[in-house]
């Protein structure tokens, strides 16, 4: 795909994320568009939103569950960009009617890195030497393609669907929770809606971030000390409106609460 | 709720449910028969069938609970969950093989099971009283078998047929309730050596702990309680999971270890 088509679908991306309004799948438009092409969308899309003032606190992993690899008809998963102007914290209210289109509840474990990893050749190993700690966490995602007609290409290209995200209210180290059968508990407006554990997201949300590192590790990117890596959802998507609240519990780990205005 | 089956219908019910298990031969659902059945005449014929294997001297070594998941009672139309006993031979070693050739079209759930050290009576049981008389907990995996076609049941047919009961496996590590957080345990479980399904312990009506709590209630409406010493598994943390000879199971419950089974 040509460098100037990709800064126009980026662009269009990036004009659809500020106005809220949905935009054609760019796979429905007739042309050819390859995930290597879709992650240069993303990265036009960030380009713009960085020239804008934001700047980059994280990494997010997505398509993490085989339900969604198997809807999407990939078996690898993607990722994108966390910026400081998408997070919150456990109790406060999230703005969605301001901020997303068509916004939906993930669970998920967040991972607190204290140290830089570059791929390729990343284990597991590295990985929870490098996690300063682990904590709970809503991600919400959004599309800025309409009605979440999403092909593996769109999503990659609209910064893996990422909207907003919420950390919790306790931070634990890696050492102390097994990540794998960690189980977690999803309410909505008080009723239980959905559980899980930690081995819907590949096997281990470790996995997801090994994984993480070694893929961007061919671009060239690291994940940095400091750095919110959101390693995957361990639930079925939710789709939530104003009005609704959520909360989060993971054994071992802790929980996280939002309301969404 | 009243009986609308007559003694001799009840007896006769028994014989042909329990023939089918123990023959490991499929059925129709009993309703097909009796369209007009109630709850009350299928635990009839529930305790029938346990009273027949005791007669034949099997041991009842616990009591289960089924259709325990929000979603299964919603698909179901019902809003309690069901029972059902375990008798001895149901009993299978962790690590230990279960014989398809004895059942039908067996699947597999992931439960926690309790141990009760003081008696549990209805009505009214609630989960203070529950955690306050249990000795402890212990992961278990059950295998259910409906004995009718193609797992095809109405709730009265599959109370009839002892809540599908048919094989278990205890094994892991045992806890005191109060060193585990019940409501976030989680499972998962792992079919020839791969991810199959997850889940965490509030899939059980919201916490395990209230699936005891209902079993009290529900055997009270019959003048029975649940006596100290009473093994109990609690209901499907995860979604049943179809097994054929070959397979092996494994499931991880967070902190108490794993349990696992082979079928042949």
């Amino acid at each position: 795909m040509k460098k100037t088509r990709i800064q126009a679908l980026g662009d269009e991306l990036y004009q659809a994320m500020l106005s809220r309004e949905a935009v054609e799948p760019l796979t429905s438009r007739g042309e050819d568009i390859s995930i290597d092409d879709a992650y240069h969308i993303s990265l036009r899309m960030l380009e713009r939103r960085l020239a804008d003032g934001a700047s980059i606190i994280g990494k997010k992993i997505g398509v993490t569950s085989k339900a969604v690899q198997n809807m999407l008809n990939v078996h690898q998963p993607d990722f994108g960009y966390l910026t400081d102007d998408m997070v919150f914290n456990s109790g406060e209210v999230m703005p969605i009617s301001d901020r997303l289109i068509a916004p939906r509840a993930e669970g998920e474990i967040a991972f607190i890195l204290k140290k830089d990893l570059i791929g390729p050749g990343i284990t597991n190993a590295d990985v929870l030497a490098a996690t300063e700690c682990v904590m709970p966490c809503f991600e919400i995602v959004d599309s800025r393609i309409r009605d979440w007609k999403i092909a593996i290409q769109d999503t990659v290209a609209d910064n893996a669907s990422c909207g907003l995200f919420v950390l919790g209210d306790q931070a634990v180290s890696p050492r102390k929770v097994d990540l794998v059968t960690c189980g977690m508990v999803v309410e909505k407006n008080g009723s239980v809606l959905s559980a899980g554990a930690g081995a819907a997201a590949l096997g281990s949300p470790v996995n997801c971030v090994t994984w993480l590192a070694n893929t961007l590790g061919e671009f060239g990117i690291a994940l940095k000390a400091g750095e919110v890596i959101l390693s995957g959802s361990l639930v079925p998507l939710e789709p939530v409106k104003a009005g609704d609240s959520m909360r989060v519990d993971i054994g071992g780990i802790g929980s996280a609460s939002v309301r969404f205005a | 709720m009243s009986k609308t089956l007559s003694r001799e219908q009840m007896l006769a019910l028994a014989e042909h449910v329990e023939n089918a298990e123990l023959q490991a031969h499929d059925i129709t659902k009993v309703t097909n028969d009796y369209p007009d059945m109630t709850f009350e005449d299928a635990y009839d014929v529930q305790w029938e069938i346990r009273r027949r294997k005791e007669e034949r001297g099997n041991k009842i070594v616990g009591m289960k609970m089924g259709l325990t998941s929000w979603a299964k009672m919603a698909q179901m139309g019902v809003e309690t969950p069901i029972y059902g006993f375990l008798a001895d031979y149901f009993s299978v070693p962790d690590g230990g093989v279960v014989n398809t050739k004895e059942l039908i079209h067996p699947k597999i759930e992931a439960e926690i099971a309790f141990v009760t050290k003081a008696p549990l009576k209805g009505p009214g049981c609630h989960i203070g009283q529950v955690l306050a008389a249990t000795d402890f907990v212990i992961p278990a995996v059950e295998v259910i078998d409906s004995r009718y076609e193609n797992f095809k049941f109405d709730l009265v047919s599959v109370v009839a047929d002892n809540a599908s009961s048919t094989r278990f496996i205890t094994g892991g590590q045992m806890a005191d309730v109060a060193d585990v957080d019940l409501k976030t345990l989680g499972v998962v479980v792992e079919k020839n050596g791969e991810v199959v399904d997850v889940g965490a312990g509030a899939a059980v009506l919201g916490h395990p702990a209230s699936s005891v709590a209902m079993l009290a209630n529900l055997l009270a409406e019959r003048g029975e309680h649940i006596p100290a010493g009473t093994f109990i598994m609690t209901g499907g943390i995860t979604a049943a999971i179809a097994v054929e000879p070959g397979d092996n199971i494994t499931v991880r419950y967070q902190g108490l270890g794993t349990v696992s089974a082979r079928f042949e």
